[in-house]
Parts: structure tokens; C-alpha cells; sequence
């Protein structure tokens, strides 16, 4: 077995196993938690719209913030979607996650992909300098930044090596990218990534905690 | 040996014109990223060259490598180079048999003791000497008495380069490869189901010229002729940037010619010269004829998915073993969840 074999197969197989079971780990854990008894009147009615208004209006900065976030939000919003776009918009990825799902979708050309995969590097970069030159932010960041941080943008880079040939030989150069993707995946559930699925169930709950208390949101 | 007749002699009675001569050496001087100052040199070393001795063995194979080389549409220079070594013997296409061929390939082997080359195709049968037999000989036997007075050895074809299809999972024959039993002398590797003719005759060709085999890769291949992969030099390679797929064969993408790599195309992660030297007197090759790459010159290319299967697609086993990874995510959700709850009223008793 060679490594892209390895990469593709056990490799590909554990990260899978261990990312649904961590998934399904963290959500079972947080739903089964017993809720907190909240002894003060509700202010308003709270409930789902609440949630569903919170996950939208959260995506946006609060107008006393906006002119100081400018600069990371718009960046945070390169990576996201640059990365969203990279990993299901690329043809090959489209089939990876066709071979999974049974669908498909059209892609985008490869120079586009390329263009995406470059500004979410740059961008990742960008928001990694400031959390270590901004001493508020970097008095705050642990290990589970950085290293989300990593794993995040490793699979980026090594795939955008794929079509230079930088280094190694294109099965090689796949191998390591589907190996930087397991990484990725095996961490996941674990780390602050975890916001990938729990992103709008931890808003939701904010935005129907803080309308029942009454807070602005 | 003196008496042989030089390669450049038998070429002239076969009729081969001096310009067909010299445009086979300039294309053989390009395939092997030789300057053209070489053309003269190669020219003269295959003219002046003594026929040499070459032993082909053939073991447990389908005589696919053979018919390559021989059943082109028309005779070529390719095809009267290989006339014009010495073909000592070949058990497919020599008229002798039985003790006579055997003694033809023993005197073949005192004569030029030290000298000869050894074309093998077919893999070796390492579970049972009795699976591949000739006149009563193991492979294995008949491998190692002949490559002992060898000046090298080449590999013909993916079996006898990496076991290739007799060493498919399950190997029932425990076949190996040629270079996994010589160690010790040089074995160059000239895969392909089959391969390409003209990279054969090139490899005998530099070593006329050289007395060298030439530069090789990891797996022992010619870097000349397996340096790039099919998809680096695929014509329909600017599909494939510009996103545009056969997705059936019948398809309309299939029928503008658009890339095969969602039909299993295996180009990327294959090095070979199909797309650039081409088959049938460089007529195509199998994605100019509408067929994803297999990856035959590749090792354990039978044993690396389906063929239709794309190259980007996850093995991620069975939906069992997803289903029993989700049951142990539930199981440790639960036990995270009573834990924590404990906790909570721990707390909240204290406070």
C-alpha cells in the first residue's frame, strides 16, 4: 500500500469514523445537559424566532464595533467563504463528495479555484498576524487557536500545491493533502472548530437567553 | 561474434533508407531528452553495434508485451531494430522448442557471457515452482541461471515490472516482480499493459549507443519516457482546468471530448508516454479514443479501486462502520451528558 492508498483509505476511514463519532459526541452531550433554572421574569417571549433572528443578526457587527472589526470581519469573511467555496466548488471535491452523498453540483474552472484558495491563505495569514501582534487577543488565544488555525488552512495549502508540483510528485502531493484533510477532520469535533456544526445551535441559544432577559439583540 | 553482421548492415538489406534511419534516431535522441549533437552518435553506435545478444523470457504473462511489439500495422524501424539484435531466444516467436530452445538459450549465454541483455516479461510464481514451468523449469530457476551472465536486465511490461496482474489481490501464485529477485544487476523497468513499443526499442537503443541503461524514477522506469504523467501532457488536459467533464459516455461532454476524470480517468497519477508517443504509428491513445487512463504502467494499478471509479473518491468503508461510529458518538454524548449533569448538581447543592 503506498501512501496515497494509505491516504485515501485507513487514513480517510478513521478521520471519518472519528468525526462522526466526536460530532455526535459533543451535540449528545450539549442536548442532554440539563437546563439551568432561570428564576427571573421573562422580559419578552424568547423561543425560536429569537434564535433565528440572533443567527442573522450575529453575522453582521454591532454598530459600536463596526469601524474597529472592519478589518478582521472582512477578512474572517474572505476565509469563510473562500474556503466554503474551495471545498465545494472544485470539480474533484464535487466527485469526492458525490462518491459520499450520491449528488452533485456544478463547479467552478480551476483558475477560479486557484484565486479562492490564494485569498483564503492570505486572508488566514492576515487574521493569524493580528491575533499575535493585537496583545489583547493574543492574551486570550491558547493552543486550540493556533492549532484549529493550522489544520484549518494546511489542507488549503497543500492542495494549491497540487497543480505547481512544488516539492513532490503529484500522488504524493495528493496523499499529504488527504492526510492534512483526515487531520483536519479528526480535529474538528474537538476543538474550536466545532463551531462548523455548532455555529448556529450556540447563537441560537444566546439570541433565545438574551430575549428572554431582555438584552438588545 | 566478430562475423555477425552490424546492426547498420542488417537495416540496409531490410531496405530501411538512410533518411528513415537517421529520423528514427532523431526521434529517439528526443524521447530520450538527448541534444541533437547526439543524433550522429547514436547513429553511428546502432550502425557499427555487433548484433547483440538478448534473451527474452516470458513467465506468467499473456504475451500481450510480445504482441505489442510485433503485430504493429506495418513493419518499423522499431520493429527491424529489434530484427536486428539477436534475439537469441524467445519461446513465443522462436521456431525451436523443448531441449533445442533451451540449448539455443544456454549457448546464447556462453557465448556472450557478461555481455547479453535480459528481457523478461511475465512476474515470477514464488508460491509453487509448478504454477510456471518451461520445459520442466521453474520461472524462478530459469530467471536466476539466466540473469547470472547478464549485463542488465529489463522488465518488460507491469507484470514483470511489479507483479501486475497475476500479483492482483489475492496473488494466488505469490508472483513477484523481476527486481525483487535480482539485486544485483541493473534491472530498469518498462511498464505498460503493455508498453509502448517505441519506448522498448528506445531502452535497448541507449544501451547500444551507451552501454548504459538510461537515468530511471523511483520504480525503476526510464525518467525519458515516465517523467511526466498522461494528465501533464493530455490533449484534453484544458478541459479538465476550464471544469469541463464527460460525466457518461455518451454524454454530450464525452462527445465534445472533455475530460474523463469523473468517468475514473487515473492520468493524473500515472507516468507514461502514451499522450506524447501514442500508439498505432502515433495514431492515438486510449483518451483520444473516448477511454479513461487505467494507470497500467503504474504498480498495483488492478488493485487500486474500479477503473470507472474517480480518482478523488473516499473509501470510507462500509455504512456499518459509520452507523458504529455514530452509536459511540450517541454512547459517549450520554455519558458526557450525565457526567456534566452530576456536576451541575454537585454545584449547585454546594451553592
Amino acid at each position: 500500500m503506498d501512501l496515497l492508498e494509505f491516504a485515501r483509505g485507513p487514513a480517510l476511514q478513521w478521520a471519518a469514523y472519528i468525526l462522526v463519532a466526536g460530532t455526535i459526541w459533543r451535540i449528545v452531550g450539549i442536548v442532554l445537559l440539563e437546563k439551568k433554572p432561570d428564576y427571573s421574569e421573562p422580559r419578552k417571549s424568547g423561543g425560536y424566532p429569537a434564535a433565528i433572528k440572533v443567527i442573522w443578526t450575529r453575522a453582521f457587527t454591532a454598530e459600536p464595533f463596526a469601524k474597529a472589526t472592519l478589518y478582521p470581519k472582512m477578512m474572517a469573511y474572505v476565509m469563510h467563504i473562500g474556503l466554503f467555496m474551495v471545498i465545494f466548488l472544485f470539480t474533484p471535491h464535487i466527485v469526492f463528495f458525490e462518491g459520499w452523498t450520491g449528488f452533485d453540483w456544478p463547479g467552478l474552472p480551476n483558475s477560479v479555484i486557484f484565486f479562492l484558495g490564494v485569498a483564503t491563505v492570505v486572508s488566514g495569514v492576515a487574521l493569524l498576524v493580528r491575533r499575535l501582534t493585537n496583545p489583547v487577543l493574543k492574551l486570550i488565544s491558547n493552543f486550540d487557536d493556533y492549532f484549529s488555525w493550522f489544520v484549518t488552512l494546511l489542507p488549503v495549502v497543500t492542495g494549491l500545491l497540487i497543480p505547481v508540483r512544488a516539492l513532490f510528485r503529484y500522488e504524493d502531493l495528493l496523499a499529504i493533502h488527504i492526510l492534512s484533510v483526515a487531520l483536519l477532520l479528526i480535529w474538528l469535533p474537538f476543538g474550536k472548530l466545532g463551531h462548523t456544526f455548532l455555529v448556529f445551535v450556540t447563537r441560537g441559544t444566546t439570541g433565545m437567553v438574551f430575549e428572554r432577559r431582555g438584552a438588545k439583540t | 561474434m566478430k562475423n555477425k553482421p552490424t546492426v547498420g548492415e542488417i537495416l540496409q538489406a531490410k531496405g530501411v533508407s538512410r533518411r528513415g534511419f537517421l529520423k528514427y534516431c532523431a526521434t529517439t535522441a528526443s524521447l530520450l531528452a538527448l541534444p541533437p549533437a547526439m543524433i550522429p552518435r547514436i547513429a553511428k553506435a546502432i550502425e557499427s553495434a555487433r548484433r547483440p545478444s538478448v534473451i527474452w523470457l516470458s513467465f506468467q504473462e499473456c504475451t500481450g508485451c510480445t504482441e505489442s511489439l510485433t503485430r504493429s500495422a506495418a513493419p518499423t524501424v522499431e520493429g527491424l531494430i529489434f530484427d536486428a539484435i539477436s534475439l537469441d531466444y524467445h519461446h513465443t516467436l522462436q521456431a525451436a522448442s523443448g531441449e533445442q530452445a533451451e540449448a539455443a538459450r544456454h549457448a546464447a549465454m556462453e557465448e556472450n557471457e557478461g555481455g547479453y541483455l535480459v528481457l523478461v516479461d511475465g512476474s515470477i510464481p514464488m508460491g509453487n515452482p509448478g504454477f510456471s514451468t518451461i520445459a520442466g523449469i521453474s520461472n524462478y530457476d530459469m530467471l536466476m541461471e539466466t540473469v547470472a551472465g547478464a549485463a542488465a536486465v529489463v522488465s518488460i511490461g507491469t507484470c514483470a515490472a511489479f507483479g501486475g496482474i497475476p500479483g492482483a489481490n489475492p496473488n494466488p501464485t505469490g508472483a513477484v516482480s523481476v527486481g525483487d529477485l535480482v539485486k544485483d544487476k541493473p534491472v530498469i523497468n518498462v511498464p505498460g499493459c503493455p508498453p509502448i513499443p517505441m519506448v522498448m526499442t528506445a531502452v535497448l537503443t541507449q544501451f547500444l549507443t551507451f552501454g548504459q541503461l538510461p537515468e530511471v524514477d523511483r520504480y525503476g522506469r526510464p525518467l525519458a519516457f515516465f517523467g511526466q504523467t498522461i494528465h501533464d501532457r493530455c490533449y484534453r488536459r484544458p478541459f479538465y482546468e476550464q471544469g469541463k467533464f464527460a460525466n457518461s459516455f455518451d454524454d454530450e461532454g464525452a462527445k465534445a471530448g472533455w475530460c474523463l476524470y469523473k468517468l475514473g480517468c487515473k492520468g493524473p497519477t500515472t507516468y507514461n508516454a502514451c499522450a506524447t508517443v501514442k500508439w498505432n504509428q502515433g495514431t492515438s491513445f486510449p483518451i483520444e479514443s473516448g477511454h479513461p487512463c487505467l494507470g497500467c504502467s503504474e504498480p498495483d494499478f488492478w488493485d487500486k479501486g474500479g477503473f470507472y471509479e474517480p480518482l478523488s473518491t473516499g473509501k470510507f468503508g462500509s455504512g456499518a462502520k459509520v452507523a458504529g461510529a455514530a452509536a459511540a458518538g450517541v454512547a459517549l454524548g450520554a455519558v458526557a451528558a450525565v457526567a456534566g449533569r452530576r456536576r451541575q448538581a454537585k454545584y449547585t447543592k454546594e451553592a
